[in-house]
């Protein structure tokens, strides 16, 4: 069970790249986990080391100085695109990141990380490069994020606002899975089933197949 | 529900699976089938037993192992200990669960999304999930097939429905006849460079029009497997007599009486006559040329005849800065032709194009021909059951005689988990799907391409237009069924 989402404040990690692919955020030779430890070593694992595992030179933004602890990724357009492993938003929030701010992200990566307490905002081009220009500005200044307000709360006081399906806000502000929800409508399930007979049955004996 | 509301292939599909919609959360859509593999199953089991729940339908989940199983001969060992863990955890799993597990060793095994359609279980008018991206393929049948996370893996096992906001629709039509030596894969290619690999988010694309009702399941089933590649979640084509011929007489498939009611159902899913989708793209296929990729992302693709791009003609400094690194890391120069690019390897299979008619296409290209000795060549059945009509047709002859290895079936060098992969460094032709920087190997870089510009790369040693091999017209009707 996850923890309920609480507002916080941090400095942000700029990551200035367009349609970072999960392949990136977390390279397939490392999916051959089952389960979800040491997720956090391999995250942008391509773009942070080399052949034998030695920090690239220059470093990748997520091992420069003063970045560790952060919680914000602030990120260039369609992030999460490719496949759907939910390994990405695994690692991230392995990472320690909270919240991740584009202009829009790939549909399973937001599904996925909404599930993970990684909270990807979405802001129009123009916040967005006003939020980029901040952070050149001054690479520590610290945001908080608020999703109960659906607010960024930015160094000089002002606020930009963001929208988050408002079903996936109330599941990360009181922090409990979708399932418990989907368990709960067993009897509809039931009943819709009752009335749709199934559409294949995988387990019965397949006839001769000889053809492809 | 308004019944008189004229309505598009996906929403009635949509309709007929929704069990449950409460004020402000999403609908709750019955999943009819759910295909499972290796690598984005294994902590969903784990949430299973950690919550004390079951798999309620396993006769609706079907299992394969495919993504880290090695593609050397059968009889050898894993090399790789977590990849054998993950495909015995798989075993285990199903084993517990009851679900039914086409495993190494089985004559099912294969690809997930080559061997659903091949057993009969992609049906018109279902819904289909997998833990996957490329379960779009499954859309080629009219059926609404997506990718899902390891969580909503776990929630289907649990309940066999899923949460889900409706999605907007997306019409990309498709007319005109494809040119010989042009294919369904440079129609998806031509696609996604147009509208950009973020151009589908939110969106299900329903691809329509002349040049897909001319297309045979296995060349859409080639298109819609790459939707994901261009933001769609899902793309579906309309059943038809080609959707009812290919299914007629597969393992799962309905038969008898059974048989006549399925297709007379079938035959009420495409979109109303008068149905509107939210967006539209339109393609005319007879202009389309051979595509190829040349960056890091399945959007920056162009007509293999064509330059590479200058980023100084980029339209913004952040598209300038995304094709300078693309640039950068496949060491390409703008302005050069694609075209005699060097080639170290070729790569034919993958959940894209690893399907009987692409290895048919492959031996055309390579019948009495040899794979330059710069190149080396794999050739991957995207199944078990391909493999062996391979064998029986004798393609594999004309593979080796050729100097291409013939593989097992498996993803292998599509997303490089089981071993399968390019050196640092490496060009790679692939028929497979991502371009991705290290998708093929850390420091590996892809041009994606179909199966005929795969073979004549192979054979050239360097990228090279399938048009120009001799011979090629008798492998010219391609376009048509």
């Amino acid at each position: 069970m996850p923890e309920p989402y609480r507002s916080f404040s941090s400095k942000v990690v700029p990551l200035k790249a367009e349609n970072v692919d999960t392949d990136q955020i977390v390279p397939a030779r490392y999916l051959k986990i089952t389960d979800k430890a040491g997720l956090a070593e391999v995250l942008f694992r391509d773009w942070r080391f080399d052949e034998q595992g030695c920090f690239l030179d220059p470093l990748f933004v997520l091992d420069k100085p003063g970045m560790a602890g952060r919680n914000i990724l602030l990120v260039g357009a369609n992030f999460g695109t490719g496949s759907s492993r939910e390994h990405a938003p695994w690692a991230l929030a392995a990472w320690g990141f909270k919240a991740v701010i584009s202009t829009g992200y790939a549909d399973i990566f937001r599904s996925n990380a909404l599930k993970n307490g990684v909270l990807p905002i979405s802001v129009d081009p123009e916040t967005h490069a006003h939020l980029f220009a901040l952070v050149d500005d001054d690479p520590d200044s610290e945001l908080r994020i608020d999703l109960a307000e659906g607010g960024i709360l930015l160094p000089d006081g002002t606020t930009i606002g963001f929208d988050v399906d408002t079903f996936a806000k109330l599941m990360l502000l009181r922090g409990t899975d979708e399932i418990g929800y989907l368990v709960e409508k067993l009897p509809a399930i039931e009943a819709w089933e009752a009335t749709h007979p199934a559409r294949v049955d995988t387990r019965s004996e397949a006839r001769a197949t000889g053809q492809v | 529900m308004d019944q008189q509301r004229p309505r598009t292939l996906v929403e009635k599909i949509w309709d007929d699976h929704v069990v449950a919609e409460d004020e402000g959360a999403p609908s709750v859509l019955a999943v009819d089938l759910h295909l499972v593999h290796e690598v984005t199953s294994p902590q969903a089991f784990t949430g299973l037993r950690e919550r004390g729940l079951t798999v309620r339908h396993p006769e609706r989940t079907v299992a394969t192992a495919d993504h880290s199983v090695p593609t050397t001969p059968r009889g050898l060992p894993f090399l790789d200990p977590l990849a054998a863990a993950q495909v015995q955890q798989l075993d285990a799993n199903c084993r517990e669960f009851g679900i039914p597990l086409h495993g190494i060793g089985d004559p099912s095994q294969g690809i997930v999304h080559v061997i659903g359609p091949q057993l009969g279980l992609t049906q018109p008018g279902m819904t289909i999930v997998c833990g996957d991206s490329h379960t779009s393929t499954h859309g080629a049948f009219g059926a609404l097939a997506f990718g899902i996370g390891t969580s909503e893996v776990e929630m289907v096992l649990a309940t066999q429905a899923l949460l889900q906001r409706r999605p907007r629709t997306y019409e990309v039509r498709v007319d005109g006849r494809l040119q010989p030596g042009v294919s369904a894969k440079d129609i998806i290619l031509a696609l996604i460079a147009r509208i950009g690999v973020g151009g589908g988010t939110g969106h299900v694309f329903e691809y329509r029009g002349e040049a897909i009702r001319a297309l045979t399941m296995e060349q859409r089933m080639t298109i819609c497997n790459m939707s994901i590649e261009g933001g769609a979640r899902a793309g579906l084509i309309a059943p038809d007599d080609t959707t009812f011929e290919y299914l007629h007489g597969r393992p799962h498939a309905p038969h008898g009486q059974a048989w006549d009611d399925a297709v007379e159902a079938w035959r009420r899913l495409p979109s109303d006559a008068d149905a509107t989708f939210d967006t539209s793209v339109g393609i005319d296929a007879s202009a389309l040329e051979p595509m190829i990729t040349y960056g890091t992302n399945p959007g920056m693709g162009i007509p293999i005849s064509s330059r590479v791009p200058d980023p100084a003609a980029a339209p913004d400094t952040s598209a300038r800065r995304a094709l300078e690194r693309a640039l950068e890391y496949m060491d390409l120069t703008p302005g050069q032709a694609i075209l005699g690019q060097p080639v170290d390897v070729v790569f034919i299979g993958s959940c894209t194009n690893g399907r009987i008619s692409d290895l048919r296409l492959a031996a055309a290209a390579l019948q009495g021909r040899h794979v330059a000795e710069s190149v080396r060549m794999m050739i991957v059945p995207g199944s078990d059951e391909v493999k062996r009509e391979a064998e029986r047709e004798g393609l594999h002859e004309v593979f080796r005689a050729a100097g291409a290895e013939w593989r097992e079936a498996g993803c292998s060098m599509c997303i490089a988990m089981n071993g399968d992969q390019l050196r640092p460094g490496q060009y790679a032709v692939s028929t497979s799907n991502r371009n991705f920087e290290g998708r093929q190997g850390k420091g590996g870089r892809t041009f994606l391409a179909s199966p005929l510009t795969a073979a004549a790369s192979a054979v050239a040693g360097v990228v090279a237009d399938p048009r120009l091999l001799p011979g090629i017209e008798a492998v010219a009707g391609i376009g048509g069924r």
